[in-house]
């Protein structure tokens, strides 16, 4: 069965869970790795470092402008019954994109699709909800409000 | 980068493309120096038809993002296509002239040799290096080599080669410093026809 085409592979969710995987921690996925039946798969491209270009807009809105180059690992693999799993995962850790490129292909099968979710997945994507409030807690600990005195004198002409 | 590429059949690439695409450069390398002489390929991976081995591993070593890619129809109709915009991340162009390599794997239905970019007073190194896939290296018509590379001369014979081949590679050559690099691939082995050949056809 192959479903790359059009059905799970072109899916909202899978770019969800692709987001969830590269942005995990390799020890993280390593360790959720260990707990699964590992399927068959052979490497179509081998776990391979490199850099892409990370670009932002101002306030989310203005005209994109080059942030900077972030190292990104990434994969790509066929489990045996077919699926074809991609991952780009920050970091230079081969061993992760090759976990989250075989994860890819296994929430692309019937067979793992759900396990996968919800032992892999799920807990993951808490942690990373964890992560980011702690983060966020942090820096509103320190937030600092800005305001303007009035002046006492106008400028001299 | 490789959106809109079917990976369903894509074929593994090298396997350790750093060495791997390390070793395949020395041996063109090596093609191109010695011109006429078949070089022989161990690190080749199995590649998707119709590609010969020798063929796809010339593809993964030297293609990339920067060199824009012809292909003949042939290949187009196959699967070589999504697997070399996967591995290389190669442009493809249907324009012959704007190929920095173009792959020919139906000699005898390809364009003409003078078809494809012959670099320019400045850039001469900028022309199009022509892979042409032949069914064999040897057992065509008998052709004497000389020039730059080799000692003497040499005598080739690859099959599957249009009629006026030789006598294309000849004009080609004639204009060096452009003109465009032929290299023929079979199977395993890669043999490199430099424009700075002369060619001599048997009995003319």
């Amino acid at each position: 069965m192959s479903d790359t085409g059009l059905g799970i592979a072109a899916s909202e969710g899978r770019r969800e869970w692709m987001a969830v995987l590269a942005k995990a921690e390799a020890s993280e996925v390593s360790a959720a790795w260990e707990r699964l039946e590992k399927p068959a798969y052979t490497l179509l491209r081998p776990p391979e470092p490199g850099l892409v270009l990370v670009r932002g807009r101002m306030g989310g809105l203005g005209d994109p402008f080059n942030l900077g180059e972030m190292t990104v690992t990434r994969s790509a693999v066929r489990l045996t019954t077919g699926e074809t799993g991609l991952s780009y995962v920050a970091g230079r850790n081969r061993k992760h994109a090759e976990i989250a490129a075989v994860l890819d292909a296994m929430l692309q099968s019937e067979a793992h699709h759900d396990q996968v979710r919800s032992e892999v997945i799920a807990p993951l994507e808490i942690a990373q909800a964890a992560r980011r409030q702690l983060s966020a807690r942090k820096a509103a600990a320190t937030r600092v409000d800005f305001f303007t005195l009035v002046r006492d004198r106008e400028p001299s002409k | 980068m490789t959106l809109g590429i079917d990976l369903s059949r894509i074929h593994p690439g090298f396997p350790d493309s750093v060495r791997d695409s390390q070793t395949v450069f020395r041996a063109i390398m090596d093609a191109v120096a010695r011109p006429g002489l078949a070089v022989a390929l161990n690190k080749a991976p199995e590649a998707p038809a119709p590609l010969a081995r020798a063929t796809g591993a010339i593809a993964l070593t030297l293609l990339d993002f920067e060199t824009p890619v012809w292909l003949d129809a042939n290949v187009l109709a196959g699967e070589a296509a999504a697997w070399l915009r996967f591995h290389c991340g190669c442009p493809l162009t249907s324009e012959t002239h704007e190929a920095a390599f173009a792959f020919i794997t139906r000699p005898e239905d390809g364009p003409p040799l003078s078809a494809f970019n012959a670099g320019d007073a400045k850039y001469p190194d900028r022309s199009t290096t022509v892979v042409i896939q032949v069914p064999d290296l040897d057992g065509g018509r008998p052709v004497r080599l000389k020039g730059p590379g080799i000692k003497g001369d040499r005598t080739i014979a690859p099959q599957g080669l249009p009629g006026d081949f030789w006598e294309q590679v000849a004009d080609n050559n004639s204009t060096f410093q452009f003109g465009v690099d032929v290299i023929l691939a079979s199977g395993d082995l890669l043999m490199g026809l430099p424009r700075s050949l002369h060619i001599q056809t048997e009995g003319a």
